[in-house]
């Protein structure tokens, strides 16, 4: 494929790296000589200076004849425009923006921009993911009874998800006082009460079963 | 009208002056409040800081119940992005973008923007000047 990268800072030079160590024709357009002169030096001629905005570089670019535009400088309205003007001067089939700003990615969309890449979303979803705490976080610390109260989310793929209270083991001391059901209100679960996803429990442990507490609710 | 100008240079600051002088309801947005110098002492609309290609700033600016939006920062791309977010997001009745490039501003008059090129008319201003065709 021919892919036109706007953009050779950091994101631009590796991600140009990558697809040319798959093949493809790569040109990366970028506005300052320095970084074209590094580039030209690391990866050979495949670097251009220019305003990917512009129609005449793009022109110079033969971006008629690319398959896919690439725009990841570190501004959202160049990305948009680079795409916007290789889309529709130049008929390009497939482009893809880097976005900064996540509030952006509907107005991309609706522009017509293929796909949308934010890093702030990225990174938002992997500490989501990878960091248990945020499902689980602490409402109350009752110092006297060395206890704690803490909030959990039940995800979808959570292992308790259709289960009935008395079938969950839960660490010594600790209980489940409350399940929060967006249909149903708040209840106070009975043994035979069944946990669904996207349930808010409210459970009472010690902080040093805090981990096993997760571990039973969120594994 | 109920007006909102992204950009308080020059030109923008003198248009929501002139605006504002003939009765509508002016906001005026800019990323630096030192740019408000640019707006006339008399100036009775609001004056708002912020970065107007951001659809919070947009509606923190009133552009939801605007009748006009006008877009004349000095970057083409941010004023491009904003244009389309106030036809496209919010519906705006009349929406101008200013583009200096004369060849973007071709492709984006051919998507459906009303827009207005300096440098054309800049151009166009002095080669009738230079010809005695009067500017």
């Amino acid at each position: 494929m021919y892919i036109i990268v706007v953009g050779g800072g950091k994101v631009g030079y590796f991600l140009s790296l990558a697809l040319l160590s798959e093949g493809h024709e790569i040109l990366i357009i970028e506005k300052e000589a320095d970084k074209c002169k590094v580039i030209a030096e690391e990866l050979g001629s495949v670097v251009m200076r220019g305003d990917g905005c512009e129609v005449r570089t793009l022109e110079d670019a033969g971006a008629n004849r690319a398959d896919l535009m690439v725009a990841v400088t570190h501004r959202d309205e160049v990305n948009l425009v680079a795409c916007q003007v290789a889309k529709h001067r130049f008929g390009v089939k497939r482009t893809i923006a880097r976005i900064s700003n996540p509030k952006n990615e509907a107005l991309f969309k609706m522009l017509g921009i293929d796909v949308t890449v934010s890093s702030t979303n990225l990174i938002l979803e992997h500490i989501e993911e990878k960091l248990p705490t945020h499902s689980m976080s602490h409402l109350l610390t009752l110092e006297d009874g060395d206890l704690e109260i803490v909030e959990v989310n039940v995800k979808p793929d959570s292992a308790v998800v259709g289960k009935r209270v008395s079938d969950i083991v839960l660490p010594v001391n600790s209980l489940i006082c409350l399940i929060i059901n967006s249909a149903r209100g708040a209840q106070v679960p009975t043994g035979s009460s069944v946990i669904e996803a996207g349930d808010h429990i409210i459970a009472v442990a010690q902080p040093e079963q805090e981990m096993e507490l997760r571990t039973a609710l969120t594994g | 009208m109920k007006i909102v100008i992204m950009g308080c240079g020059r030109v923008g600051g003198m248009l929501a002056g002139m605006l504002d002088e003939s009765g509508h309801q002016v906001t005026v947005i800019d990323i630096d409040s030192w740019s408000f110098r640019w707006l006339p002492r008399s100036f009775g609309g609001k004056a708002l800081v912020g970065d107007g290609t951001d659809v919070e700033t947009l509606r923190m600016a009133g552009i939801e119940e605007a009748d006009v939006f006008v877009s004349t920062t000095q970057g083409d791309n941010r004023n491009v992005m904003a244009a389309q977010a106030a036809k496209h997001i919010f519906n705006v009745h009349k929406v101008v973008c200013r583009i200096y490039d004369p060849l973007r501003e071709e492709l984006y008059r051919s998507m459906g923007l009303e827009t207005m090129s300096p440098t054309k008319l800049g151009a166009n201003a002095l080669m009738n000047i230079i010809l005695g065709k009067g500017g």
